[in-house]
């Protein structure tokens, strides 16, 4: 599997590998070097969720069904 | 008419007809306590009304049955409205009951309590049932009216704390008789497409009837089954619904409900800072660490006077070059011993230590050690092999033991 660049994540992933850092960090087990890169790591991942909140616009979405019984979403005003 | 005879079947039919004609007990309500209480598979149900001195046999039927919010049980002291007719075949009047109230108590109220009751008893609203609100959902799903102040109170707190997470709203009639249905259906739609994080389901408030879709047992079994979490907002916060008690929390009002469903961005963006924080101090308690490691090994005696290291070095050497000679000397020793006793064991089992002490080796024409005079033909060659040499000789009688 490739891993994606820090930029490339999504709000989800970001948090996700932010937790792996942490957890990592936590065990004590990683060589300093290493840790070194990850809390760069972890303050890059932060300022792109920080990022990706102030970007964020509220989207809502509404459920209509269909003829057949289907539903449909469609942007709500 | 006096002095006719008639058969039972025309007396129970007068009787009927008399009663029937009567205004009075043809619209009556009645009070008691249901005992010997029956529901038949018809959906008709049978029991007995009764009072401290008398008692009437009821029947319901299943129109009238299934209007009846709570379920009808024995000791139940109850109002029925009805009629008073008389069954023919039994020759029995009995009373015709078409609506059934509780006595003292509002009718959905009681069925409220009933079902609260039988939910509770089967563990659905028990602590260990509820799921975990996510802290930061991608998606909340809303079931509510699309009209009125529930649902923009729901989609404006989500949007101000956390706009982030997309809303998607499932429309539904959030009262009278299909309303329950509606509910069910937005849930199941939810969970089998996973399009949401966390539901919200909810309205705002009114009366015990406006509210009543929410005390659905339907509604109630669908919010508790939920693999989604769910947060249950219905009227204000003094209303308590079933549905309030399946779900996974129960906010007082929509708004509540949405400061649940989402965190505040800007408390989220403190939660990361303390995150960087709380790295930062991993990587300074790393650092000390190694530090510390690193001094207690720099002020090894080894490193700060390197020659003690040689010295005690060439003491081990020593030691062990004495231990060495010691054991070279015994291993010696052992050997020469083990040697002279095997040199001895080997004497005595020389066939020429016995030659020596005068008995020969006999062998035949083809070289065999005679063992035994069987071996022997008179005339046949033999050799022999005494002190000094060999000789041959040749048989000339053959005597056997015995």
């Amino acid at each position: 599997m490739a891993v994606k660049k820090t930029e490339d994540l999504s709000f989800e992933e970001a948090l996700k590998r932010l937790e792996e850092t942490v957890k990592a960090l936590e065990s004590g087990t990683v060589p300093l070097e290493e840790s070194l890169k990850l809390f760069e790591e972890g303050v890059a991942l932060v300022k792109l969720c920080n990022g990706k909140l102030d970007e964020a616009e509220q989207k809502v979405r509404i459920l209509r069904k269909t003829e057949d019984g289907g539903i449909v979403e469609e942007d709500m005003d | 008419m006096t002095n006719e005879t008639l058969t039972v079947t025309e007396l129970n039919a007068y009787v009927k007809a008399l009663i029937e004609s009567d205004d009075i007990l043809s619209g009556i309500s009645v009070k008691g306590e249901i005992s010997n209480f029956k529901a038949h598979s018809s959906g008709h149900l049978y029991f007995t009304l009764k009072d401290e001195n008398s008692l009437i046999r009821a029947v319901m039927f299943r129109s009238s049955a299934s209007r009846v919010a709570f379920v009808p049980e024995n000791g139940l002291k109850v109002i029925c409205r009805g009629r008073v007719s008389v069954f023919p075949r039994d020759g029995v009047y009995q009373f015709y009951a078409d609506a059934m109230e509780p006595d003292g108590i509002g009718s959905l109220y009681l069925a409220y309590e009933q079902l609260k009751n039988k939910l509770a008893a089967e563990g659905l609203f028990d602590a260990s049932k509820k799921k975990t609100i996510p802290k930061i959902p991608s998606s909340v799903g809303l079931i509510t009216s699309p009209t009125g102040a529930a649902v923009r109170d729901m989609i404006n707190v989500t949007g101000r704390r956390f706009p982030f997470a997309e809303v998607v709203l499932y429309p539904v009639l959030v009262q009278g008789p299909d309303a329950p249905r509606g509910l069910i259906e937005a849930l199941d739609y939810f969970n089998s497409t996973e399009r949401a994080d966390v539901i919200i389901i909810g309205r705002g408030g009114g009366s015990i009837e406006d509210l009543w879709a929410f005390n659905d047992e339907g509604v109630a079994r669908a919010v508790a089954s939920s693999h989604i979490p769910v947060i249950s907002a219905v009227g204000h916060e003094t209303d308590f619904t079933i549905c309030d008690f399946a779900a996974d929390k129960r906010a007082a009002t929509p708004s509540q409900a949405a400061e649940f469903a989402v965190p505040d961005t800007d408390e989220l963006k403190i939660r990361f800072q303390n995150v960087v924080n709380l790295e930062a101090r991993y990587i300074v308690s790393k650092i000390s660490s190694l530090r510390e490691k690193f001094s207690a090994l720099s002020s090894h005696r080894s490193l700060t006077d390197p020659r003690t290291l040689i010295d005690e070095r060439r003491i081990l050497i020593d030691v062990r070059t004495e231990r060495l000679g010691f054991s070279f000397d015994k291993v010696l020793s052992d050997k020469k011993s083990t040697l002279s006793s095997v040199c001895a064991k080997l004497e005595t089992l020389s066939p020429l230590s016995v030659i020596s002490r005068g008995y020969s080796a006999v062998t035949d024409e083809n070289g065999c050690l005679v063992k035994s005079v069987d071996q022997l033909r008179v005339g046949e060659t033999i050799s022999f092999r005494t002190g000094g040499g060999e000789a041959d000789a040749e048989i000339t009688n053959i005597r056997k033991d015995g």
